[in-house]
């Protein structure tokens, strides 16, 4: 083994980024590719904050209490182990951050305030502002930009992943990427390879997502023997701003500084959510509040104006306040909407925002239920080498993700992907620098083949239309309400794209800085992972947090208490179950 | 008049040496469209308006929130973001254009490799002694921290770069963001600690001094940062730190 192991990191957001940190922490040389400066990832879209029971407001919270109602939250389908170390870590988390410098809204004392979020009635979610992710990926920037001085961490912006090399056994010995200006494709030698790439809403057309956030470095590795668990848990946010490029979050936050949820009912406000769940009121989970507003839609017809719409009232709150806790959310709906929501309430409806599925991944506990730090499994997918952090992960959430678990579990993943990838990389017998040329070269040639492939499309259909067209087909079909009739009409709906695929006009021969070629390439594999979420949703005959199916209401353990698994063939995804490790708690009625 | 059409005109470049080029689109009205949905639309039937086919426009975007800083462009004549960008606000025809003080892509699409660069140069971090678990941070008056989070919300968009006459293609200048941004981590109580090393490269090549004080960064910045404030400011500590080098103390 060489003595200074090579290691990769794809994609720039907070998970990839804290691996990078803890991986050049140790000494060791990394390189981190991104399809855009890594300051502009998607993790600076998340608003309201991160979770940790830090317990400064007398309230009684406790690690053990977060790390229940992330379980439960997530309707018992989380492996508990990952669950109970990223609550327990998540305290020290939020300190390491505020040291980072990451300006937390703060309390008269000048201690770290903490306000309450959806899923729980105790203050633990950190905050700075209403742009808590884009303050939190700034400082591991940062961070990051300190070991790029030091040459340590050397990046590649504006390049795509494409595919890993794999060797003779099947091990990941590095990536093969396309520089996004020259249209350059390259292979690059490393012994450990984490992706970080983010979700994959983008697959449903209009989300409250990024650009980038289209799942293609997932579905890629998928094509090539990773597998991808859990696809058909799609979290829906109750509360975004409808547009036609994209909806735009409106944090649950709003709703934990005193934001109701209301429809006019017979000439009075409705407060739909307060009246049905007295305790939680505007701050149940996110998959019972969206399917609540959709039950007010389109079974009681009580939308705004008649429409797909439910008011979210902040008008009551002095400016004030607003100002100092949600300025960055205002702002948003005050530019792109034109009214100011301290004055009148915000109109509202629920968005596809969050993968809980994603890439299968293993770790390693003791007896007691606790992560072993360090170890090389923590993390690692079933292609040795190959480590996933982040959304793109399938761990932590279960079938509904708690509001402002997200950043803590991306920077938690990325805490524990990083050491893996150094153990790992350092108990390897041969480095891939004794891998044979030949094997880099033979990807490299694939994927120049593949780009050439795209290069010569000259039919009658365009890219970005075909993407819309699969949106509104995931969207009516595989989003909140789920029936089987749909879903099998959705998937025979992605198989008709499939074929349309190959009938796509590229419309620009151009080698430099080619999008329509990038894109194209990225609907391809948006279209194989969006038939592993309709064909995953189709055979779970059950209803569990974020998947409902009217016709199977209720949660069936019995039957469905298991993780999917989808291993890709060339006719679609195969399908497998494995059991949830519920060793630490006993699964219970879900009652909010 | 009930508009039925958007129009718009793109400056199209295919590359950084070969001439630019105007094409006119006109695409289908819809309310609340933002200058990114219309250029979607325009992706989606890349036809000009004398119906002759044209490659997709390219551009950077990412977000759509106005968080992320990625597509910044020329919007009739004003630099901002495409995704705030409502059409209903904006006079036709939309003439879209790359900023002018970056290396040109393609279409919309610039390098602003230079403003990373001067963070790195700036020192623009708090150094830590590691990511272990070292306890909670210092505590921070909460109106210090209203202030940190005001320029803590640089995205390093280059709108402030773009209108300042100090920044050319050529010049070294590193532009008011950086500058900000030096002031964010002079004033946190760890990054304070570490002023010293941010005041010596705000001094150096392409620094402060090469501000003009035109300050058109501050009206151009989209979030609003008070930029004028923070080289003032800078101004202020690098004047004291050069006297305190002087004189000793």
């Amino acid at each position: 083994m060489a003595a200074r192991p090579k290691t990769i990191v794809v994609g720039g957001g907070l998970a990839g980024l804290m691996a990078v940190i803890k991986i050049a922490e140790a000494g060791i040389p990394v390189q981190i590719f991104s399809f855009v400066p890594v300051k502009r990832s998607h993790s600076v879209c998340a608003q309201g904050g991160i979770n940790a029971s830090v317990n400064t407001k007398g309230e009684g919270d406790s690690p053990q209490i977060h790390f229940y109602e992330t379980v439960k939250g997530g309707d018992f389908l989380a492996n508990q182990p990952l669950a109970k170390g990223m609550c327990e870590a998540a305290p020290g988390i939020v300190y390491l951050l505020d040291r980072m410098g990451v300006p937390f809204n703060r309390t008269p004392e000048g201690l770290l305030d903490f306000r309450g979020f959806g899923g729980t009635l105790y203050s633990r979610t950190a905050f700075a502002g209403a742009t808590t992710g884009q303050q939190l990926l700034y400082a591991l920037d940062e961070q990051v930009r300190k070991y790029e001085a030091e040459e340590l961490v050397e990046k590649y912006e504006y390049w795509e992943f494409l595919s890993i090399v794999k060797d003779s056994e099947g091990a990941c010995r590095g990536i093969a990427a396309q520089d996004l200006r020259t249209m350059e494709i390259r292979v690059f030698p490393a012994d450990a390879v984490c992706l970080a790439t983010g979700g994959n809403g983008v697959i449903y057309g209009k989300s409250t997502l990024s650009m980038v956030c289209t799942g293609s470095a997932a579905s890629a590795v998928y094509q090539q023997g990773a597998i991808h668990a859990n696809g058909e848990f799609i979290q829906v946010h109750p509360t975004a701003i409808p547009g036609e490029d994209k909806h735009r979050l409106m944090s649950e936050s709003a709703r934990a500084e005193g934001g109701r949820m209301w429809v006019p009912r017979d000439g009075k406000p409705w407060y739909f959510l307060e009246e049905k769940y007295p305790r939680y009121k505007n701050l149940v989970p996110r998959d019972i509040a969206t399917r609540e507003i959709y039950h007010v839609c389109r079974v009681l017809k009580l939308g705004v104006d008649g429409k797909d719409m439910v008011y979210l009232d902040l008008s009551h709150i002095p400016a004030e306040t607003l100002n100092r806790k949600l300025g960055g959310i205002l702002e948003i709906y005050e530019k792109f909407v034109g009214d100011d929501p301290r004055k009148v309430p915000m109109k509202v409806f629920p968005s596809i925002h969050y993968s809980m599925g994603g890439l299968w991944i293993d770790y390693e506990a003791d007896g007691s239920g606790n992560i072993v730090a360090g170890s090389p499994r923590n993390h690692q997918t079933n292609i040795p080498g190959l480590f996933a952090a982040g959304e793109v992960d399938y761990e932590y959430h279960g079938a509904n993700r708690l509001g402002a678990n997200s950043l803590l579990s991306c920077f938690y993943g990325g805490m524990l992907a990083g050491p893996a990838m150094v153990s790992y990389a350092k108990g390897l017998e041969r480095s891939c620098d004794a891998v044979p040329a030949s094997v880099f070269e033979a990807e490299r040639k694939r994927q120049e083949e593949a780009c050439g492939r795209i290069f010569a499309l000259s039919g009658t259909e365009n890219p970005f239309v075909l993407h819309q067209e699969l949106g509104e087909v995931m969207t009516d079909n595989v989003a909140v309400v789920r029936y089987n009739d749909k879903l099998q009409a959705a998937d025979n709906a992605i198989l008709a794209f499939m074929d349309r695929w190959k009938c796509i006009d590229i419309h620009d021969a151009s080698t430099w800085a080619n999008q329509a070629v990038s894109f194209t390439r990225q609907l391809w594999n948006m279209l194989e992972l969006a038939r592993v979420i309709t064909l995953g949703a189709l055979r779970r005959d059950e209803s569990r947090g974020s998947h409902y199916k009217p016709d199977f209401p209720e949660r069936n353990d019995g039957a469905w208490l298991k993780t999917t698994l989808a291993t890709w063939t060339p006719s679609g995804p195969e399908f497998r179950y494995a059991p949830v490790d519920i060793s630490l708690l006993k699964p219970e009625a879900r009652k909010y | 008049m009930a508009k039925n059409t958007i129009e718009l005109k793109i400056k199209r470049q295919d590359g950084p040496n070969v001439a630019a080029r105007w094409e006119e689109f006109s695409i289908p009205y819809k309310p609340n469209t933002n200058i990114i949905s219309a250029l979607m639309e325009v992706r989606r039937h890349p036809y000009t308006v004398q119906g002759q086919k044209t490659t997709p426009p390219v551009w950077d975007a990412n977000c759509l929130e106005e968080v992320c800083g990625a597509c910044s462009m020329i919007i009739n004549g004003k630099v901002r973001q495409a995704c705030s960008a409502l059409v209903d606000h904006l006079e036709q025809p939309i003439a879209l254009e790359p900023m002018t003080k970056f290396p040109l892509v393609r279409d919309l699409v610039v390098d602003r490799r230079r403003m990373f660069d001067a963070l790195k140069r700036m020192h623009a971090w708090i150094p830590i002694d590691g990511t272990y678990n070292l306890g909670p941070g210092p505590r921070v008056d909460p109106n210090m921290q209203a202030g940190a989070y005001s320029l803590a919300r640089c995205m390093t968009c280059g709108c402030c770069l773009e209108v300042c006459p100090q920044v050319t293609p050529t010049s070294k200048f590193i532009g008011a963001a950086a500058i900000s941004q030096v002031r964010l981590f002079n004033m946190h109580p760890t990054g304070k600690m570490h002023a010293r090393e941010r005041l010596e490269a705000l001094m150096g090549e392409g620094g402060l001094q090469d501000c003009g004080n035109a300050q058109n960064c501050v009206h151009a910045c989209p979030k609003e940062i008070p930029l004028t404030e923070s080289i003032a400011a800078m101004g202020r500590e690098t004047t004291a730190y050069v006297l305190k080098r002087l004189f000793g103390g």
